[in-house]
C-alpha cells in the first residue's frame, strides 16, 4: 500500500514539474509573440518597404522597422496594444498534455501580462469593469482541434489588437453573389475601416455554410504563414486576384497611400449550403502577433520565431 | 526638421498645412474616449491646463518603479473615435494639437478651423518608438479610469515624424484618401466584373 501511495506522490511531483514547465514555456513565449514579429511577417514587411516609392509611405514604413528593432532591442511590446491573447490548439488525444489545458493557459496569460508586461485588457460586459489580469470570462479565447492518436500538441497564440478587430465582417449572402460579391464586401471592408485597422493588413476570408463558420475560418486564414497559397489551386488563384483588387485601392501604410494594401490575403473555404453562402473577413494589422510552439515527444520546436529559445 | 514647442501659439498652428512632417517637444496628455466622455458629456475638467498644449489619443503601457512612473510602449490609437466629443473637446480645453492614429473627421475639422487647432498622426503600432521620445511619466489624472483610458501627464522630446492629416484650412488628408480609395475600388471591382 504504501509503495502505491509512495508512486502516486511521485507521479503528483512529476505531473506538476510538467505543468510548471509547460505554463513557463508558454508565458515566455506569450511575452516574446507581444515584443518580436514573426520571421514571415518581418521578412514581408521588409519586401515591402524596399519596394515602396511613396514619400509619405516610406515615412511609415521606417517607423514601423525601426519600431521593431527597438522593441526587440529593448524587450518592449512592439505595439502598446497587446490586444486579446487567443489560442488555436490542435492536440492529440494521446498528449500528456491534454489535460493541462486550459488551466495553464490562463496562468500563462497571467504571467506574461506581469512580465512582458502586456496592457490588461480584457473588459467585462456590461459592467465595463477591466479585469487587469487579461483573463476573464471567455478569455483567452481557446480553440481545440483533436487529432485522434497524436500525442503532439501545436499551440498557436495570436495577440490581436483591437484596432485590426474591428474592420471584420460577417454576413450571408446568396451563393449567385459569386466571387464578385465575396470581393466587394472585403473591398468594401477595407475602405470603410482598414484605414484604422494599422495597414498593410493581413486579410483572411472564410467561405461556408453559415456566418459562424466562415467566422471560423477567416481566422484561420488570417493565422497562415505568409507567402503559402491555399493547397486548393483555384482558391489560390482567387486569393491573387483578391490581392490585386485590394493592392490597386493602395491604401498603404496608415492609410497614408502608396503602392499597395497589403501584406497577404488568405481564403479558406468550406462547403456552402444552395441557397446560402455565409463570408467573413478577418484583418490583421502589420504587427501581426502569431505565434506558433509545437510540443512533440522529442521537446519542443518554434517554427514562426528562429529567436526564440524553448 | 520642424519642430513645434508646447504650448504652441494660434499663429503657429495655423501656418501648418496637410502633409507637412512635423516633431513635437513638451508637456502633453494622453486622453482617448473615456477622458473625451469626462470632459464633454459629464462636464468635468482637469486640473492640468490644456491651453495651447497637445492630446495624444493612446493609451499606453506604463510600469511603476517605486514613486515613478515609466512609459513602456505608447502608440497612437484610432482618432475618429473621438470625433463625437472633439470639437467641444477643443473648445472648453483650448488643446491646440491632438495626436493620434488615422483622420477625423468634418466636425472636428470646423473646429480646427475655427479655433485653430490641428490633428496630427503618428504611425499605428509604433509604440516603442513613440515612447523613447517619452523623457519623463510625470502623473497621471483620473486613473480610476483604468491603465489605457487614464490621462497620463508626460514629457516628450521630439515626438515624431508626425504628419499633418487636419489642418485650420479645411484641409484633411485622410477625407481626400477615403474618396480616392473609394473610387480605387470602384475601378478595381469593375476590371474584376469583366474577368469572373
Amino acid at each position: 500500500m504504501s509503495f502505491v501511495n509512495n508512486f502516486r506522490a511521485l507521479y503528483n511531483i512529476v505531473m506538476e514539474w510538467d505543468r510548471q514547465k509547460f505554463i513557463d514555456t508558454v508565458a515566455r513565449f506569450i511575452d516574446y509573440t507581444a515584443k518580436r514579429l514573426p520571421d514571415d511577417v518581418v521578412a514581408r514587411l521588409k519586401e515591402m518597404a524596399d519596394r515602396e516609392t511613396d514619400e509619405r509611405a516610406k515615412v511609415m514604413y521606417a517607423c514601423m522597422l525601426e519600431d521593431l528593432d527597438r522593441a526587440d532591442a529593448s524587450s518592449r511590446p512592439v505595439c502598446q496594444d497587446t490586444g486579446l491573447v487567443q489560442f488555436f490548439v490542435t492536440v492529440g488525444s494521446e498528449c500528456k498534455l491534454l489535460p493541462l489545458l486550459p488551466s495553464a493557459l490562463k496562468e500563462a496569460v497571467e504571467i506574461a501580462t506581469s512580465t512582458a508586461p502586456l496592457r490588461p485588457n480584457a473588459v467585462e460586459f456590461p459592467s465595463e469593469n477591466n479585469t487587469g489580469t487579461n483573463t476573464g470570462k471567455g478569455v483567452p479565447f481557446i480553440e481545440y482541434d483533436i487529432v485522434p492518436g497524436s500525442d503532439e500538441l501545436r499551440l498557436t497564440v495570436y495577440l490581436q489588437g483591437g484596432g485590426s478587430a474591428l474592420p471584420g465582417r460577417a454576413a450571408v449572402f446568396p451563393p449567385s453573389v459569386g466571387f464578385n460579391g465575396i470581393a466587394g464586401f472585403v473591398a468594401d471592408a477595407m475602405v470603410e475601416k482598414g484605414i484604422n485597422a494599422c495597414p498593410p493588413l493581413v486579410v483572411g476570408v472564410g467561405v461556408a455554410g453559415c456566418m459562424a463558420t466562415a467566422a471560423k475560418l477567416a481566422k484561420h486564414a488570417a493565422l497562415r504563414k505568409i507567402g503559402v497559397p491555399s493547397p486548393d489551386a483555384e482558391i489560390a488563384v482567387l486569393e491573387g486576384k483578391l490581392k490585386e483588387v485590394l493592392d490597386e485601392i493602395a491604401i498603404g501604410p496608415q492609410g497614408v497611400g502608396g503602392t499597395s494594401s497589403v501584406i497577404a490575403v488568405n481564403i479558406d473555404t468550406a462547403c456552402h449550403h444552395p441557397s446560402s453562402m455565409g463570408v467573413a473577413v478577418q484583418f490583421g494589422c502589420w504587427a501581426m502577433r502569431r505565434g506558433e510552439l509545437i510540443f512533440g515527444t522529442d521537446g519542443v520546436v518554434c517554427p514562426t520565431h528562429g529567436g526564440f529559445e524553448v | 526638421m520642424k519642430i513645434l514647442h508646447l504650448p504652441v501659439t494660434e499663429e503657429e498652428v495655423r501656418a501648418l498645412r496637410v502633409g507637412d512632417a512635423v516633431y513635437v517637444s513638451g508637456d502633453m496628455v494622453t486622453g482617448r474616449d473615456r477622458v473625451h466622455e469626462r470632459v464633454v458629456k459629464e462636464g468635468k475638467m482637469p486640473e492640468t491646463d490644456l491651453t495651447g498644449g497637445a492630446v495624444f489619443h493612446a493609451g499606453p503601457i506604463v510600469a511603476r518603479d517605486g514613486e515613478e512612473y515609466k512609459t513602456l510602449a505608447i502608440g497612437p490609437t484610432t482618432s475618429m473615435r473621438m470625433e463625437a466629443f472633439e470639437a467641444d473637446f477643443i473648445e472648453r480645453t483650448g488643446v491646440r494639437i491632438l495626436i493620434g492614429k488615422g483622420g477625423m473627421g468634418d466636425r472636428t475639422a470646423e473646429a480646427c478651423r475655427k479655433f485653430g487647432a490641428v490633428h496630427l498622426m503618428f504611425a499605428g503600432g509604433a509604440a516603442v518608438l513613440a515612447a523613447d521620445k517619452v523623457t519623463k511619466t510625470y502623473g497621471v489624472e483620473w486613473a480610476d479610469l483604468g491603465m489605457p483610458e487614464a490621462m497620463w501627464l508626460l514629457h516628450m522630446d521630439e515626438f515624431g515624424p508626425l504628419i499633418v492629416s487636419v489642418d485650420t484650412h479645411g484641409g484633411n488628408l485622410f477625407e481626400t484618401n477615403k474618396r480616392l480609395f473609394a473610387e480605387r475600388k470602384q475601378k478595381a471591382l469593375k476590371k474584376l466584373a469583366e474577368e469572373y
